[in-house]
């Protein structure tokens, strides 16, 4: 009922508007054209200046109500995120100056050069001087981003540091599941075929590559990460193109099944720093699927916890490989069909 | 319109009545004429009115997706009595939210804004604006459309089977696209997305070539290709980056057909999905993204140049001045087109792409920001010192600009890598390319429809209506998509349906809300513009003058209402460029007149 009324309001709006269009058209014509087409002319050049108004205003409103609602600069939990918020800061103020030079022009322009019996307008086909400005300035400015950009783009996709964490992060719809290397540090081989829920190997890791036993697998908590320290985070999929997006610490790398990616960064904040410094309790770490997958994809949802040294170290005394209970049920039960699917090929990281 | 032309529209109009019968000699029947035409003027009408249809389903999904994400909470029980189980308890599901999502960005980003608004300008424009009588190939033309009809006809039933249209995004990656287990929408939705979209790019190609050869080979003597005007520049350029790029497409979307029903492996390897390990190895999913993007990339080139052409000209004409700086619009028309090539991956560069490519990406993107601003800043010449009329699609061009300078600027941000990073795929990324090729091509595009509108049905459109579209319409795409940058900065990533999950994105409830709203009050005042245009193509006021704008070019020396050949009598011969506007204290000088004694010189 009540959306019936609502449509019956819309349509009887349309026909409203649409009778009050056509008497106001057929007033212009009695009233003679020429004479209504310069008065509403006027009106639409004061309401393009009422707009740039009223808009360069709404710039103001919007960043008075939602600033505080964003990733602030120098808010970075990484410090390749601290590089990405300088960079998005210059390019905020270079677009930003541009930004307001060219709407304020644009607008002033049609109001102040609105239709007059007095002006005639200026042939003015071309100025190679002129034109030689705004193609070389552009060209400057943007050279100068552009290197900026670079370098901080090579700093940030460069060789990880030989020190790092090694984290593998594996997407699958909808979940994100880890993979620490153990004392060795080094991440086992898997292939995919290895694949084997019933048998608890979630990864297809290939239990005949020794580096595998001492592999700890963690899902369903957060990853667990030491502020101050390198990490190197492996990528992979399972089945679709996942995302993995940080937005706090500024980073993203695509999750694709087939080929491996990587990305690294130094943590600098405690989840603890950053409850304090948001004053936000429940503040967590979160990693974001950015690449659409599937369904689930709104729901595909990681956590990361970054702490000290030794509560790391306190939380991983705790784990134990995944090795270690298959050992205990293959040696229990007479088939050997882990080994058995084994290929000859293996893929690796 | 202006009262220099207005003296002689009795002897114009009955001149024209004895002559079109002259024209018409051969006998059209009602298919002849409005069904299988090889009129292209017909033919450009069948794009526009095709273009308006598929606009309103493409803007309505919108309006659905986004009562969703402004009210997650809210149950709207009429959506349930429409889609059944797509919206069961009167709330939109995951399922049902993507295939909307995906259908909106196919139907809006290819059947309107590359085959409505090329298919219409170009279709109606060159054989005007170069004096030609036709097409090159009318026929091709005819079968352009028809093809573009069948790809409709396509994706429209796509909508209908039980597991849904395709869902994976307009951009359809695969594996997600591949695997029918991954997606209900990769099942025989995406099979029908396919062949639409492979039917889409044989009409795109068909279209495009005609294009090519009515400009080269077709113009009229003294119509060299400086003396174009800059819609016909533009059209080119698109047509030849149409024709580069879309056959790459169509390959890429081949093979995926083949990994989907063949068992192939291009795209595809190391897949464990829903319990399975699938048997494809060797593949790779980045390859389609390579094949995608290098038409993908140049698409909103497709989109955005047919309106930059069509700005520039209705610039022009209400500011009575000539454009300012024609080569260097040509120059960056053409340095634009030839960039659009070469800067596809920088949709890729968080793939996992080897970062040395990445930053020449980086390098070649951010580069096309030269010959934009260049536009930019003649566009504002062009205006400066104006005498300027504000028809409605005057009011279009300047929006369009408003809407190219905000969505052009981010394009800064995201085209360089280290700031591509963070913002990649997220809300960010949606308020840029709506604003720089969504909202401004259709500025464009209305634009151009309110100004050629007497040209394609010899009536005016009803000006108070354009004016309140025009506001509602600017205003509201600021409102709906300036905040949307914000969601993005917060690290947002697009295409979530609910965020009430996260920490980290569920504060934007209200402002959420607000754009919905807004969302549907222009989506009402689109629907204005429908009424407007099919109620004037019977009812609105008729057109009397020849040249109703006051403009120089050829289309503006055919009678009010063409017949099939356009000119009655000899094509007119051109002996000047297009933009003697105010020159020698004259308001302006048509195309077809010679150069005058006194005439200066520039």
């Amino acid at each position: 009922m009540q959306t019936f009324l609502i449509i019956l309001i819309l349509l009887l709006g349309f026909y409203i508007v649409i009778q009050i269009a056509k008497a106001n058209d057929l007033m212009a014509i009695i009233r003679g054209e020429e004479k209504s087409r310069k008065q509403s002319n006027k009106i639409s050049a004061y309401m393009l200046l009422g707009f740039l108004i009223v808009g360069l205003f709404g710039v103001y409103w919007t960043h008075h109500t939602l600033g505080d609602k964003v990733l602030k600069f120098g808010s970075a939990a990484s410090d390749h995120g601290i590089l990405v918020d300088e960079m998005i800061k210059y390019t905020l103020i270079i677009t930003g100056i541009v930004f307001f030079i060219t709407q304020i022009l644009l607008f002033w322009y049609s109001f102040k050069y609105r239709e007059s019996d007095e002006r005639k307008s200026y042939y003015f086909p071309h100025n190679n001087k002129l034109e030689l400005i705004w193609t070389s300035v552009p060209a400057i400015v943007l050279a100068i981003l552009i290197v900026f950009g670079l370098i901080t783009w090579y700093k940030i996709t460069g060789a990880a540091p030989k020190d790092s964490m090694l984290v593998e992060i594996t997407g699958s719809q909808f979940k994100w599941e880890f993979r620490y290397p153990g004392n060795d540090g080094i991440l086992g081989k898997k292939y995919y075929k290895n694949i084997d829920l019933a048998n608890d190997n979630p990864l297809g890791q290939i239990w005949d590559d020794a580096a595998n036993h001492d592999d700890i697998y963690v899902s369903g908590e957060p990853m667990h990460l030491v502020v101050n320290k390198p990490v190197k985070l492996i990528i992979g999929a399972k089945d679709v193109v996942h995302s993995v997006g940080l937005p706090h610490f500024r980073l993203k790398m695509d999750a694709v099944p087939g080929t491996p990616t990587t990305i690294w960064f130094t943590p600098i904040k405690t989840t603890k720093q950053m409850q304090k410094e948001t004053g936000n309790s429940d503040f967590v770490y979160e990693i974001a699927c950015d690449q659409m997958c599937g369904a689930g994809h709104t729901g595909m949802r990681g956590e990361i916890l970054v702490e000290t040294q030794q509560e790391f170290d306190q939380w991983m005394k705790n784990k134990k490989p995944k090795w270690a209970t298959i050992k205990k049920e293959t040696t229990t039960t007479a088939g050997d069909q882990v080994s058995a699917s084994t290929p000859a090929i293996p893929a690796t990281n | 319109m202006s009262d220099i032309l207005n003296m002689q529209p009795e002897i114009a109009s009955r001149e024209v009545g004895h002559k079109e019968q002259h024209v018409h000699h051969h006998k059209e029947t009602f298919i002849t004429k409005y069904i299988f035409s090889t009129d292209h003027k017909m033919i450009s009408k069948q794009f526009l009115v095709t273009g308006i249809i598929w606009a309103l389903i493409g803007g309505l999904f919108s309006v659905l997706f986004r009562l969703q994400l402004g009210f997650p909470d809210h149950s709207f029980p009429i959506l349930e009595t429409v889609f059944g189980r797509w919206a069961e308890g009167g709330k939109i599901h995951a399922e049902f939210y993507y295939a909307l999502i995906t259908m909106h960005g196919t139907i809006l980003i290819f059947f309107v804004l590359t085959a409505g608004l090329s298919g219409t300008f170009s279709n109606m424009l060159i054989p005007l604006q170069v004096g030609a009588r036709d097409m090159a190939s009318p026929f091709m033309n005819m079968l352009s459309y028809w093809f573009f009809f069948i790809a409709s006809i396509i994706m429209f039933s796509s909508l209908f089977v039980q597991t849904g249209p395709a869902s994976g995004g307009w951009t359809a990656y695969p594996p997600l696209s591949a695997l029918g287990q991954a997606s209900s929408g990769s099942k025989v939705g995406m099979d029908l997305w396919i062949i639409s979209m492979a039917l889409f790019v044989v009409s795109s190609l068909l279209g495009n070539l005609n294009y090519i050869s009515t400009i080269l080979n077709l113009r009229t003597k003294g119509m060299s290709m400086t003396r174009l005007p800059l819609t016909i520049w533009s059209f080119l350029f698109t047509a030849i980056l149409g024709a580069l790029a879309f056959p790459v497409l169509l390959s890429g979307l081949i093979l995926l057909l083949f990994d989907r029903n063949l068992g192939t492996s291009f795209y595809l390897s190391d897949i464990f999905v829903a319990g399975q390990a699938l048997s494809n190895e060797g593949g790779s999913a980045i390859l389609f993204q390579h094949l995608f993007w290098f038409l993908g990339h140049p698409e909103v080139y497709i989109i955005i140049l047919p309106t930059m052409g069509v700005v520039s000209e209705i610039l022009a004409i209400n500011a009575r001045k000539p454009i300012f700086g024609y080569t260097a619009m040509i120059g960056s028309l053409l340095a634009i087109c030839v960039l659009a090539l070469f800067v596809w991956a920088h949709h890729m560069f968080v793939t996992g792409m080897n970062p040395f490519l990445g930053s020449v990406f980086v390098l070649l993107t951010l580069l096309i920001a030269v010959p934009s601003s260049i536009k930019v800043f003649n566009w504002l010449t062009t205006i400066w010192r104006g005498n300027i009329r504000f028809t409605p699609s005057m009011l279009y061009a300047i929006g369009f600009v408003s809407f190219f300078i905000s969505g052009g600027l981010t394009g800064i941000w995201l085209g360089n890598s280290t700031i591509d990073i963070h913002l990649h795929d997220t809300m960010f990324n949606i308020a840029h390319f709506h604003l720089v090729m969504g909202v401004a091509a259709f500025f464009g595009m209305f634009a151009g429809v309110y100004h050629w509108f007497p040209k394609m049905f010899g009536r005016y459109m009803n000006n108070t209506l354009s004016y309140i579209h025009f506001w509602v319409t600017l205003a509201g795409a600021y409102l709906i998509f300036w905040p949307m940058h914000y969601q993005g900065m917060a690290g947002m990533p697009r295409r979530y349906l609910d965020k009430s999950m996260w920490v980290s994105f569920s504060q934007f409830h209200a402002l959420d809300a607000m754009i919905s709203v807004v969302t549907i009050i222009v989506f009402l005042a689109q629907i204005l513009f429908v009424f407007n245009f099919f109620y004037s193509m019977y009812k609105g006021r008729r057109c009397r003058s020849i040249n109703p704008w006051s403009a120089t070019t050829l289309e503006w020396t055919t009678p009010i209402n063409p017949g099939h050949g356009n000119w009655v009598g000899e094509i007119p011969e051109v002996k000047r460029w297009a933009y003697d506007y105010s020159k020698d204290g004259r308001d302006f000088i048509l195309q077809t007149e010679g150069p005058g004694e006194n005439e200066s010189v520039h």
